[in-house]
Formats: structure tokens, C-alpha cells, sequence
């Protein structure tokens, strides 16, 4: 009843919501403004942190953006685990030199969102 | 969104007064600058500034409009004024003629003035710092300045946003308009001149009906921006610019009553957005009638 009713009032699913998907989409890429590979990078650095800890069934993680409030960006991740690392003390030296290496800097972390965009639109 | 996971580096403190330091003219009244702006070119950023420079004269306002695409000069054949051009906006930054003589007046309008872009020069001959000087001067003088923001994010766009207290974003319904509006609103915020305004030009309203054209909500989700207008398709603007006439002064226009209500907005009425006339044919009209659906 309700596609007759549709049909009648002349209201569809066309492309309209094809346009609106792809844009949500191609825009959350657009506004972090990360290459590609810095994002791979990303994802590596935030799996090893976690692996320091539990062990990661690497072939289900997914870590993807996501619009969020207003013009920021949210970073989804799905990251399951079986259980804790064991034999590891939590501030093992040498696993922690070997993280430091390879920190994100600070500013290309930043511009994941736009902090500033949410807080003019708060008043 | 959380905040948890940010590094501690801070945004630079902004100002919480939007939009930015409007100034008191000679008439003691609050003078204000607005850019038009859209990334994407052919999107309707001319007719619009136009449109609102004639609409906001109507309103008794003393308005001057700028055409700041140095190089690709249109403003003044859209509003008709393009055989009375002497000097032009470069003449007026390199110091060959005074502001006064550059300024020329709409025949209609006394309180209606354009400043053309040069022509054979190129957007490098002007600086950000100049178009904040010109505005200044004009200031005292005029309640709105409008100014027609060249396309693309280039030199040409930061002149035309320098001064601006505030930015009206033109897009249209369709996905490559919509992806460089969010690049410049992107862009305006970096600048400090956010967050903007967005007119959405040119909707079909028989066509978001039929779910075939992104609808004025969509866009609105999409960018997150406040909207200061919609304006329909419509056949009567081209032969208003072919005639150099704007559609604002064609009281039968839906387009024309578009803009007229987006200046009375900027002039700071409350002006509801008026939903899309539904289109379709008469009997969907009136299905939707007895439904009771008419509405966006």
C-alpha cells in the first residue's frame, strides 16, 4: 500500500539518495584531508598499540571513518581480540622504544576533526 | 563528538561574536560586507550577488557590489551596466582614479553602485590587504557590500573573503557542487570567516519529489550549515540576464521571491523558509492535498 501511495504522490528512491550516500562518503575523506597512506599508517600504529595488550584476530578489524556531529569526523574501529598478551610486563623498554618510533606526530592527528567547527555551532 | 582521543593541542582561541566586527557608517547605521562564494563555478554566484544587490536597494538600502573576478568581468553585464564602465577595481587599488569615479550608479537604483573587475588584468594584481582597505573606505558610506567571489580556492577567493563579515555559500543540488561548497566551507572556517551561509540555487522541486535530486534537507545534512535560502529553478532568470535586468525585479518569479527573501534576511527580518512548491502533475497535487503531505 504504501509503494502505491508512494507512486501516487509522485515520491520515489531514486538517485537522490545515491548522491547523498556517496557525498557522506567521499566528504569525511575530504575534510580530514589525510592521504591515503597516512591513514594506513594510522590504522597500523593504533593495532600495534592494542597488540601490545590482548591478541588481535587481525583478519576482522575495521577501522574506518564516519561523519559525526556537524563537520567532524569520527574514527569507527572494530577491533576484536581473544585474550591478554601474556609474558609481557606492561612497560616492557623495549616494546615501548619500539612504539615510540613510530607516534603519530601531533598536528596530522588534529586535523581529524574540526574542533572548532563544532564548538561555533554549540552556541 | 569525543574529545578524549584529541591531542592536547588546542584550537586558536576564536571570537564567540559572529559574524565578524561590522563597522558604523555615516548614517550611524552598522555596515556590513558579505562575499558570495561557491568553489564551483556556474553554480548562479553572479545572479545571486545581482540579485541581492537589487533586492537590498528595494529595501532602501545603499548598496555597492564588487566584482572581484579579475580577468573573467560578468557582474556588470548581468545588471545591465556594462557600456557605462570607465575604471574598474584595479584602477582604484594601483591609485588612477579616485574610488568616487570608479563607482558606478544603477539607473533604477540611486542607492545602487557596481565596482567592475578589471578585464585584462589578472586576480595577482589585487591583495587581501587592498579589498580590506577598499572596504573600509566603503564603509563609511554604504549598509551592504557585496562581493562576487570569484570560482575556485585560489588567490582570487582570499581576496574576495578578507573582508567579508559574513559568507553566503551558493551550491546546487548536485554531487560535484555540493563536494566543493564543503571544501570552501572548510576553507571559510580555517580563515576565521565561518561558518557561513548556504543558498541552495536552482532546486527542482518535481524532481526532489520523485527522489531524483538531492533535497534541500539532504544538502543540509550533508554540509551542516546553516541555510539563508532556496531558490527554485526557474526559466524566467536567463532571459532576465539576457536582458540585464535581475530576476528580483520580476514580481512573478518564484526565483525572483527567493532572493528577494534571502535580502530580507540579510537585512535581519525574520523571513520563514518556505517550503518547495511540490510540483508534479494536478493529480498528484491533489492526492498529496487530501494526504495532507505537502510539505517538505
Amino acid at each position: 500500500m504504501s509503494g502505491f501511495l508512494d507512486r501516487l504522490l509522485g515520491r520515489g528512491k531514486g538517485s537522490g539518495a545515491t548522491a547523498k550516500q556517496r557525498l557522506q562518503f567521499i566528504l569525511v575523506h575530504d575534510r580530514i584531508n589525510l592521504s591515503p597512506e597516512r591513514m594506513e599508517e594510522m590504522k597500523r600504529e593504533i593495532l600495534a598499540v592494542i597488540s601490545k595488550y590482548v591478541n588481535v584476530d587481525d583478519d576482522h578489524v575495521d577501522i574506518a571513518l564516519q561523519q559525526g556531529n556537524q563537520r567532524g569526523s569520527v574514527l569507527v574501529a572494530e577491533v576484536p581480540f581473544t585474550k591478554a598478551v601474556e609474558g609481557i610486563e606492561r612497560d616492557d623498554p623495549e616494546i615501548l622504544s619500539s612504539l615510540d618510533e613510530t607516534v603519530p606526530k601531533r598536528d596530522a592527528a588534529s586535523g581529524a576533526s574540526r574542533p572548532e567547527a563544532d564548538e561555533q555551532r554549540d552556541d | 563528538m569525543g574529545e578524549a582521543g584529541r591531542p592536547t593541542a588546542k584550537p586558536p582561541a576564536r571570537p564567540t561574536t559572529l559574524p565578524g566586527p561590522a563597522q558604523h557608517n555615516a548614517h550611524g547605521k552598522k555596515s556590513k560586507v558579505v562575499t558570495i562564494t561557491s568553489g564551483k563555478g556556474g553554480v548562479g554566484k553572479t545572479t545571486t550577488t545581482a540579485n541581492l544587490g537589487v533586492a537590498l536597494a528595494r529595501l532602501g538600502k545603499k548598496v555597492v557590489l564588487i566584482d572581484a573576478d579579475i580577468g573573467l568581468r560578468n557582474l556588470d553585464v548581468v545588471m545591465g551596466l556594462e557600456n557605462r564602465i570607465v575604471y574598474d577595481l584595479v584602477d582604484i587599488i594601483e591609485g588612477r582614479c579616485k574610488l568616487r569615479q570608479a563607482l558606478i550608479k544603477h539607473k533604477a537604483f540611486p542607492d545602487l553602485y557596481l565596482i567592475p573587475a578589471a578585464q585584462t588584468r589578472d586576480k595577482t594584481a589585487v591583495t587581501p590587504a587592498d579589498m580590506v582597505q577598499l572596504t573600509d573606505q566603503l564603509r563609511e558610506e554604504f549598509d551592504f557590500i557585496l562581493i562576487d567571489c570569484p570560482a575556485g580556492i585560489e588567490r582570487g577567493f582570499r581576496n574576495a573573503i578578507a573582508p567579508a563579515d559574513m559568507v553566503l555559500i551558493v551550491t546546487n543540488p548536485e554531487v560535484s557542487a555540493v563536494r566543493d561548497a564543503d571544501r570552501i566551507i572548510g576553507l571559510i572556517e580555517a580563515e576565521n570567516k565561518g561558518p557561513g551561509q548556504l543558498i541552495l540555487n536552482r532546486v527542482k522541486a518535481d524532481m526532489v519529489r520523485r527522489g531524483e535530486m538531492l533535497s534541500p534537507d539532504d544538502v543540509v545534512d550533508i554540509l551542516a550549515i546553516k541555510i539563508i535560502g532556496i531558490v527554485p529553478e526557474d526559466e524566467n532568470v536567463i532571459p532576465a540576464s539576457n536582458s540585464g535586468v535581475p530576476v528580483s525585479l520580476n514580481e512573478n518569479s518564484r526565483a525572483g521571491a527567493a532572493f528577494r527573501n534571502i535580502a530580507r534576511r540579510l537585512n535581519g527580518e525574520e523571513v520563514p523558509i518556505t517550503p518547495l512548491d511540490g510540483g508534479g502533475n494536478i493529480l498528484q497535487r491533489f492526492v498529496r492535498f487530501l494526504v495532507g503531505s505537502d510539505s517538505q
